[in-house]
């Protein structure tokens, strides 16, 4: 055993035992459970919301993408849009949401449009489209825990202790669990991505600027937008779309439910740009792997950062960063998997047997959570490529639940159920068609402008999808009736 | 008061797209390109803290 795998399996078991601790005190109803009983303060919405932005994609895709494609996925890894739509948006579903107890986002759909079939629908969307994300969160922690400890754990061993750290924690403690252990793995993955973002350029390259002049000269064209394929175009398109997505998530609304307040909402929207900065540190990880291991192909480009970790590093150090990259994969995880089994139980069970009380469903929500984990680890071990193809889909899957979730925030919704219901069936559709046959708008319209061409195809179809939306609305409106009657209340600027 | 909170808060949502795309001068080491989507990152935050400031909403609601 090595200095490193001690150090991974101490911050494994921290994490258990804060997430157990978090429950103490609390009677375990659905709404604590699922949602932290509406009762988190600005600091921890900040770390449940915020540390969405601390994923594997921190430590794997964020530095690999830079390795890999210089500035395009680069500046991708901001997103300004975030925040300014987490600013208008997330109060008044909040304070719907507060108002007519609605704990997940299938809730959300089904309340406003009173409508359990929309609240199925949306569920069934969101759970195939969640858990291929949480199987590739589970992937990047095999593979990071596999080279964090020099090949002592296998990739699927440190899986299936993961799986089961988090079942622990989240079965017994739900949000709270979550909560707890989100601030620790924040605080680690900070100062372990600023301390490397900072050491590499340094010590490689004897400073910032000497690093990116030499990539500069030994790869022309790497530090700018390419003119065709990654370009300008496709880079704001993509921005736009991915922020419309983002809050659709069912995991990132749960967070949103368990604020106490809206004006912590409008406030974390403030604070977290600043957070999102630190993603540059993780940049710069990448950019320095760029001339000192320049020979990684394929998917090992994603290992850029470990590749420099171990290069430069002793082993018990190596162990701290394995330890922060598996939080960065677990503790996501587990708000997924907390949302998943309240999404399973209040918006699929309750509609099948309407009859089950909310204490019911509150154990059946954690009795769903070790089920859903062994579902999850079969299809971590054998889903193949399909998974994959299913995770490129999820964003644009969840962008197309953005239409009606937005319309319905208007004084007047102009939105009926069948016009929810018919936008999101052709948007996904859509999504699925165009990803499976290899659709883009430049195979559709090769004559057409690079500008047009490279645009993301996620958003052209959101654009379908409004139209049929409203269309199918105007068509299917009853003369007189009106489908906002219990909303006249919320208004999107309010 | 609703209107201008609106525009303080969409003004960077428009200017973290536009993108400069350059490499020199390099400012704080980095590649212009790249400082000028740190900026604005940075620039959000201080627009949504001033939009939060002059949101009638804030007043309202304890």
């Amino acid at each position: 055993m090595n200095s490193a795998l001690l150090v991974i399996l101490f911050f494994l078991v921290l994490c258990i035992w804060l997430g157990l601790q978090a429950r103490k005190g609390k009677d375990m109803s659905l709404e604590q459970w699922a949602v932290g009983g509406r009762g988190f303060g600005g600091v921890l919405v900040f770390f449940l919301i915020a540390g969405e932005m601390f994923t594997t994609y921190t430590f794997l895709g964020a530095s690999g993408g830079a390795y890999r494609s210089g500035i395009p996925p680069a500046l991708y890894a901001f997103n300004c849009f975030y925040f300014v739509i987490a600013y208008w948006l997330l109060p008044p579903i909040w304070k719907y949401a507060k108002a007519n107890n609605v704990i997940s986002q299938s809730d959300f759909y089904d309340k406003k449009y009173n409508s359990p079939a929309l609240g199925v629908l949306v569920a069934i969307i969101s759970v195939v489209s969640i858990i291929p994300y949480l199987i590739m969160q589970l992937k990047g922690l095999g593979i990071i825990v596999a080279e964090t400890s020099y090949g002592t754990i296998s990739p699927s061993m440190a899986i299936v202790v993961g799986v089961i750290a988090i079942t622990i924690y989240v079965t017994a403690s739900g949000m709270h669990g979550v909560a707890w252990t989100a601030i620790i793995k924040d605080i680690m993955i900070l100062a372990v991505v600023v301390f490397m973002g900072i050491y590499f350029p340094l010590h490689y390259y004897g400073g910032m600027q000497p690093m990116f002049e030499s990539i500069n000269a030994a790869k022309e064209g790497f530090l700018i937008f390419p003119k065709e394929g990654l370009s300008i175009s496709w880079f704001v398109s993509a921005t736009i779309m991915t922020a419309l997505a983002f809050y659709m998530f069912p995991h990132m609304l749960a967070g949103v439910f368990s604020a106490k307040s809206p004006k912590s909402l409008r406030w974390n929207a403030g604070i977290m740009p600043i957070y999102q900065v630190i993603i540059v540190f993780s940049l710069f990880i990448g950019f320095s792997a760029v001339l000192q291991v320049p020979n990684l192909q394929g998917a090992d480009t994603d290992l850029a950062l470990f590749k420099m970790a171990k290069m430069s590093f002793d082993p018990w150090f190596v162990g701290v960063i394995g330890a922060s990259g598996a939080m960065a994969a677990l503790i996501p995880s587990s708000l997924v998997l907390t949302a998943i089994a309240t999404i399973l139980s209040k918006n699929i069970y309750k509609v099948w047997k309407p009859n089950t009380s909310d204490d019911q469903l509150a154990r059946l929500s954690r009795v769903l959570v070790p089920v859903i984990a062994l579902v999850v680890l079969y299809f971590t071990f054998n889903g193949g490529n399909s998974i994959f193809t299913l995770y490129l889909m999820a964003y644009s899957f969840m962008a197309q639940l953005f239409p009606a979730l937005f319309f319905s925030l208007w004084k007047k919704n102009p939105v009926t159920v069948q016009g929810a219901f018919a936008g999101m069936i052709v948007g996904i559709l859509m999504v699925v068609y165009s990803t499976i046959s290899g659709t883009t708008l430049a195979t559709l319209f090769p004559s057409f402008p690079q500008v047009i061409k490279d645009l993301d195809v996620g958003l052209a179809v959101l654009l379908v999808n409004v139209a049929v939306t409203l269309s199918v609305s105007v068509i299917t409106r009853k003369p007189g009736v009106k489908g906002e009657e219990k909303n006249e209340w919320t208004d999107l600027a309010n | 008061m609703k209107k201008l909170a609106f525009v303080t808060s969409i003004i960077p949502a428009l200017g973290s797209l536009v993108v400069i795309n350059r490499v020199e001068p390099y400012v704080l080491g980095m590649p212009f390109v790249l400082f000028w989507a740190i900026c604005w990152v940075c620039l959000t935050s201080l627009f949504l803290i001033i939009t939060n400031k002059i949101d009638p909403a804030n007043r309202e609601e304890e």
